[in-house]
């Protein structure tokens, strides 16, 4: 604990019964030990109440401790000072013994099983508690997944659409980085690798999620201290979440094995394809629990792991570019950077081509190795502390953040600087392929029909190409509006009671929050916009279609817009239901824009999406009246949700 | 501590025929007159009473979920009441929330702050939200709450999260402060600094509405008392009109054995037990149990004094008493 607990934590409490709030503190956990056992004192027995002068006659309040008979001096505001014996350090050396070191040498007398007691019914509370949660992220891994082959399998039926392929990505470094390099042309292998990088970043985050949610998490709420003072062992709760990710991602790789074989994979390889999935989901469930022990907040733990998913990403795709291309050109062996990652194993065990098997053997150790390193830090720590410092903050409130506006930017900044990071990377990536368009999508002609469908059918493959991306990232974008303005909700539920009983408005801080999410909105577009046109010219060394690309990025404004509109009338008129309801609408857009075409919906089902009333640009002319509508329903919207939340109690 | 001398006679209680439409009286910070709020079918609040007068600290009592934080959010504006009159520094907590928002201010009984702002900058962000705050006296009081304003919100603990609220809301210059259930997380050094705020606030001629379920702290504070039970006010008064309802428990060892307590009026379920004895005696007879024992030589004497759930448990369990009650109920019947 950083707070010296002397002066805030004194031995002797008043005379007065304790409320039960007051009884369960984080702080105690940690570091101070004298609150709780004077409290059972003053339940016990209720002493008159103190005289005038602040002295308490401590008989009645110390015994519990051995606290001296006589009288303690209680001056107000000036701490507590002990006559005789110190019981107050005495009692804390006692205490922290017990909590670090000592209560291991405690239960080790009655063998190491003492330190797990408890972890079968607490996996069966984590069990319980996401079974939701775990299903769905299963089930959805795995659809991603079959979607993928079974389209892919479509997409490469010939020998030579696979050879082009393999080629194309031997040829194009870019798409290395990203997907990895392939193993051979077989259905197979470009299966693996158009869908293991990214599937095995999902799994990791799951697992990630799962490991912290039921470690660090429970420490933050103060759950893991009720729980801790049952008959729970040390290691128990550490366990009973590396238990529950291994379940989740043992059921993965049956999952995924299972439904690449029904789609027509060979057994062996899907076999491995899934192992490799679910090792890597093991692999970061172990780096999670390393980070679970460093980190004080959920938040940390979560992004410090998340951070080194990150790098385990980028070191393989280093790995990947860097690459040799073997002798035929259809495939390209990568360099040592790729073996450092447990992304990068999944994908050089080349599981459709042949399959390097002792690779999966590097995922146990390499857990067991984290696994360890997580025990031996819980053993160096107390309930509810980190390793890591926590950082502090300005005493003072800077200017820029007193007001609504200024609270709102703060809140919702980090958000936004994170999606910046990620639409660069992909507008740059976008603007670098789009020279390679056309070569990419000749190796199959279902590809060119599809781009040509979802792209506006225009006869430049290039343009088609950019029309198809700016409707896809625009859509991506508007899941950060959403993100964006589903704080409302979290604030609703937080901190707003504060802030409502002081002199803003409902309207005035609703706003603020808006505004906040449609600029940031706009920023990621105009960045998505610019990254696209300044990759694609210093690619092509033709920046004429700078403006054209820029324009069609932000053509996409108005329509997230209308879909920022539908968040804040749900979050005015239906606030416990604003967050399914604004998530569903998001992936309906996306589904209804990048199916419809290939399914021919028909036309009023495609009009419910605001992104289908876009212009395709650059391929059509464009068109400023749906733009100009869509921003009018976008405004109505925002009108009438904000009116709502005016209207009604506050969903507390 | 209340004295009777405090409710003399010209005390007029401010039930629903006292306060209704024709006399809002200027004076009153607050008056509520058959206030109903419902939430589904559960009925949060049901025709409650309550009349807090300018420049007094109400004590507002009553057990978890009798509500007492729907009330103060109807008072705030946060939600809107379905029936009944509430008038907030002459004003109407819902329509003029923002106005009313200004003069006065407001501490969560559940303290949520941001969790990456720093103590110090949510002090200061409600003091700004809610038009400014006077910097000295938020240094001093930073000081006395022993607050480390530059820890990050997330690691502070319920107590230091309630420092920051009470902070925030002492340093503003308002005229009416809405405290529910304040000092929860406080140890007690921290709550007797808390006492010489509300006591400050007095002298000042603010008005203090103190929603607590702990007697001994209103005890000490509060002017009057209302006592709320399932969204009705089941008594209000000064203290001693209340305390005159209840009984306190003493436990005694005197040097000669006790004689003639049974005799003494006021006396209930006496244990006896040579020169010890536990009994309970109504506060109203208190003097002359005192004054018995006195004679007796008092060794030891430990005094009890009836808590909030004591009152509750004789105002609920007890049947029904014949003798007329010196406080106004707020039953609307």
């Amino acid at each position: 604990m950083n707070e010296p607990p002397a002066p805030d934590e004194p031995a002797v409490t008043s005379a007065r019964p304790k409320t039960p709030e007051g009884g369960v503190r984080r702080e105690n956990a940690a570091g101070d030990d004298l609150l709780p056992a004077a409290e059972t004192n003053t339940s016990a027995a209720r002493p008159e109440e103190p005289t005038s002068d602040g002295r308490v006659d401590g008989r009645a309040l110390g015994s519990g401790r051995g606290l001296p008979a006589g009288r303690v001096e209680k001056p107000v505001g000036e701490g507590v000072r002990h006559e005789g014996d110190p019981v107050g350090v005495k009692g804390r050396h006692e205490k922290a013994r017990s909590l670090t070191g000592g209560g291991g040498r405690h239960e080790s007398t009655r063998g190491a099983a003492g330190m797990f007691a408890g972890t079968g019914r607490l996996v069966r509370l984590a069990l319980r508690r996401d079974r939701v949660q775990l299903p769905v992220w299963l089930l959805a891994l795995t659809g991603v997944v079959a979607a993928s082959a079974s389209s892919i399998q479509g997409l490469y039926q010939t020998e030579q659409e696979r050879l082009a392929y393999a080629m194309s990505n031997a040829g194009s470094a870019v798409s290395r980085v990203f997907n990895g390099a392939v193993a051979d042309p077989s259905v197979g292998s470009i299966t693996a690798t158009e869908t293991y990088g990214f599937t095995a970043v999902l799994v990791a985050l799951m697992s990630i999620m799962a490991v912290v949610r039921h470690t660090r998490q429970n420490e933050e709420t103060g759950r893991a201290e009720l729980v801790g003072a049952a008959v729970v062992g040390r290691y128990a709760m550490l366990t009973a979440a590396l238990v529950v990710a291994v379940l989740a991602n043992a059921v993965l790789a049956l999952l995924m094995a299972g439904t690449l074989v029904a789609i027509g994979l060979p057994a062996a390889g899907s076999a491995g394809f899934g192992l490799a999935l679910g090792g890597a989901g093991i692999a970061f469930a172990g780096v999670a629990a390393v980070t679970a022990q460093l980190s004080e907040s959920a938040r940390g733990a979560n992004g410090l792991a998340g951070a080194v998913l990150g790098l385990a990403f980028l070191v393989r795709g280093i790995g990947d570019m860097l690459g040799e291309p073997t002798p035929d050109g259809t495939s390209v062996t990568s360099l040592w950077p790729s073996w450092l990652s447990p992304v990068g194993w999944g994908q050089q065990l080349h599981p459709y081509a042949g399959g390097r098997w002792w690779v999966l053997a590097l995922y146990p150790v390499f857990f067991a190795a984290l696994v360890w390193t997580a025990y031996r830090l819980t053993d160096h720590r107390d309930v509810g502390t980190g390793m890591m410092p926590v950082r502090r903050g300005p005493a003072v409130a800077p200017r820029t953040l007193l007001s609504p506006l200024g609270l709102a930017w703060r809140l919702q900044r980090g958000v936004l600087l994170g999606w910046s990071v990620g639409v660069a990377i992909m507008a740059v990536t976008m603007g670098a392929l789009g020279r390679e368009a056309e070569e990419l999508l000749a190796t199959s002609d279902e590809l060119k029909e599809y781009f040509a469908q979802i792209g506006g059918g225009g006869a430049d493959m290039v343009d088609a190409y950019f029309a198809a991306f700016m409707g896809i990232f625009g859509i991506v974008i508007a899941g950060y509006t959403v993100q964006a303005l589903l704080r409302i909700r979290a604030e609703e539920t937080g901190p707003l009671e504060a802030v409502l009983a002081t002199a803003v408005s409902r309207p005035r801080w609703m706003l603020s929050h808006i505004t906040c999410a449609m600029l940031g909105t706009v920023a990621l577009l105009l960045l998505l916009g610019l990254g696209t046109a300044l990759s694609h010219g210093m690619a092509s060394g033709d920046f004429s279609q700078t403006l054209e690309l820029l324009g069609a990025a932000l053509a996409q404004a108005p329509a997230a817009l209308v879909l920022a509109g539908l968040v804040v009338l749900t979050l005015g008129a239906l606030p416990r239901w604003a967050v399914a309801l604004s998530w569903t609408a998001l992936v309906a857009c996306l589904l209804i824009s990048q199916l419809g075409p290939l399914l021919e919906l028909p036309q009023p089902v495609m009009n419910v999406s605001p992104f289908s009333h876009v212009p395709y640009l650059p391929v059509a002319d464009p068109a400023a009246t749906p733009l100009v509508a869509l921003l009018a329903v976008a405004a109505a919207l925002t009108g009438l949700g904000i009116g709502a939340f005016r209207r009604r109690d506050l969903a507390l | 501590m209340l004295t009777a001398g405090q409710c003399g006679p010209g005390f007029a209680p401010h039930g629903r025929e006292a306060a209704d439409d024709e006399d809002p009286a200027m004076s009153d910070a607050i008056a509520v007159t058959d206030l109903t709020k419902t939430f589904g079918d559960v009925r949060a609040l049901d025709r409650l009473n309550l009349t807090v007068r300018t420049g007094e600290v109400h004590g507002f009592l009553g057990p978890n979920g009798a509500g007492k934080s729907t009330t103060i959010r109807v008072l705030l504006g946060l939600l809107r009441k379905d029936s009944g009159h509430a008038v907030v520094l002459g004003g109407d907590p819902w329509k003029d929330a923002v106005a009313l928002h200004r003069r006065l201010a407001y501490v969560p009984g559940d303290v949520n702050l941001w969790p990456n702002l720093s103590g110090g900058e949510a002090i200061d962000l409600f003091g700004a939200l809610r038009g400014g705050l006077d910097e000295r006296r938020r240094e001093e009081l930073i000081e006395r709450f022993k607050l480390d304003p530059t820890r990050k919100c997330r690691t502070y603990s319920k107590g230091n999260r309630q420092k920051v609220a009470l902070i925030a809301a002492f340093a503003s210059d308002v005229e009416l402060y809405l405290l529910d259930e304040p000092t929860s997380g406080l140890d007690p050094l921290m709550d007797a600094v808390f006492r010489d705020c509300i006591h400050q606030a007095k002298r000042e001629g603010k008005t203090v509405l103190l929603s607590s379920h702990i007697l001994s702290e209103v005890e000490a504070l509060a002017d009057r008392i209302s006592i709320i039970r399932d969204g009705r006010t089941v008594e209000s008064g000064t203290l001693a009109q209340l305390r005159h309802l209840t009984r306190t428990s003493i436990s005694v060892e005197t040097a000669r054995p006790i004689t003639g307590l049974d005799a003494l009026p006021g006396v209930h379920d006496l244990h006896l037990d040579g020169t010890r004895a536990r009994f309970q005696v109504d506060s109203e007879h208190m003097d002359t149990v005192h004054r018995h024992l006195a004679e007796l030589g008092v060794r030891a004497l430990t005094s009890t004094p009836p808590t909030l759930e004591e009152l509750f448990m004789r105002h609920y369990d007890a049947p029904p008493r014949p003798k007329p009650r010196p406080a106004e109920t707020g039953d609307p019947r």
